[in-house]
């Protein structure tokens, strides 16, 4: 039956369908030990990527998690653990997951794996010690990000025909670019730091990040930043 | 003596400075296909939601007409650097010169290299 699916994607759907079913991630004493050794197979834990030939971007197969306390709000890492939705609608490496077709380029989501889902307890361990993960305490402290507001057309303008995030990124559901991680659920995933100083200077964080660098000064950033607030404030 | 230990020490430089750049078929791969489409003909996945539609690398003449250097500073500055579309964002933070040249390599594959 599967003749004819090549083997790593023959392997890749098999993975996806045991996570699929919800196997339970051992948990120990040590939490360390066993994010490593549950998490690391997929995530990077550490910075050594940021070493490799950029080509190892194509082979990671989730975001690495080695600076998540400085990314992620603790209180979403706990809820999404427990109940993982897709955030990224073409996976970690969009170019994997693109078919041609008569319309044009559509993502294969038949090759996107899901994330398994973990207990209440499991989650609460899990991100308590992904929050202990913060090589880039600096890059947050210089940041000057203050939460503002900004009128929703203004900040929709900026987003798209201004700063063209759109092209990657929706700010809506079905609406924007599916290579870059929805951006209308950003506020409550991510610290109001991190998202200024990631969108000021993205390869510090990631040098073999897909986000280009903008010509935004701190202060269009910062708009940019608010609208994320005023769109993901308004989600559920 | 000194003079041929420079060239040679230049050339490995030159070499290493290539191959570090990888293929330029790769990096396309990573940044470009998501907008101008894994066959290069501007019809990637998020090419569907965009107000201003990616340019088709396949097209031979449209290519023609841009030169080296053009496309060069397109994939460094951006879209805007050009007069043209936002949505085609600078790359130069996250690609080196040598990269970004063998890009325009593969770009040059792309439109004028068919078989």
């Amino acid at each position: 039956m599967t003749k004819g699916i090549p083997v790593k994607l023959r392997l890749t759907l098999g993975i996806a369908a045991v996570l699929a079913v919800g196997v339970p991630l051992a948990v120990h004493a040590d939490t360390a030990a066993d994010v490593k050794q549950q998490c690391g197979s997929c995530h990077a834990l550490d910075h050594d990527y940021a070493k490799a030939a950029k080509h190892e971007r194509a082979e990671r197969k989730a975001p690495p998690l080695d600076f998540a306390g400085n990314k992620f709000r603790r209180e979403w890492l706990y809820s999404w653990l427990q109940n993982p939705v897709r955030l990224r609608p073409a996976g970690v490496f969009p170019p994997a997951h693109a078919k041609p077709s008569a319309d044009g380029d559509v993502v294969d989501t038949a090759t996107l794996a899901k994330h398994p889902a973990l207990d209440a307890a499991q989650a609460g361990k899990v991100a308590d010690y992904l929050m202990t993960l913060t090589p880039f305490d600096a890059l947050i402290a210089a940041e000057t990000y203050q939460p503002g507001s900004i009128a929703q057309r203004m900040g929709q303008m900026n987003f798209g025909k201004f700063k063209g995030c759109d092209g990657c990124h929706q700010d809506a559901p079905d609406k924007g670019g599916v290579s870059g991680p929805e951006l209308y659920t950003a506020w409550q995933r991510l610290q109001p730091a991190f998202i200024s100083a990631y969108i000021t200077q993205p390869a510090a964080w990631d040098p073999h990040t897909m986000m280009p660098v903008g010509d935004a000064n701190a202060a269009a950033v910062h708009k940019l930043a608010n609208y994320l607030k005023l769109i993901g404030e308004k989600q559920p | 003596m000194k003079t041929l230990l420079l060239a040679a020490t230049l050339s490995l430089v030159s070499t290493t400075a290539l191959a570090e750049a990888g293929s330029g078929k790769q990096l396309y791969s990573i940044y470009c296909t998501q907008c101008h489409g894994v066959a290069g003909d501007g019809k990637g996945i998020n090419a569907a939601q965009m107000a201003v539609q990616p340019r088709d690398h396949t097209d031979t003449k449209e290519m023609s007409a841009r030169t080296d250097e053009e496309l060069f500073k397109v994939i460094e500055h951006g879209g805007k650097s050009i007069n043209k579309s936002v949505l085609m964002p600078p790359w130069g933070d996250n690609l080196n010169d040598d990269e970004i040249h063998a890009l325009v390599g593969h770009l040059r594959e792309l439109c004028c290299q068919k078989n």
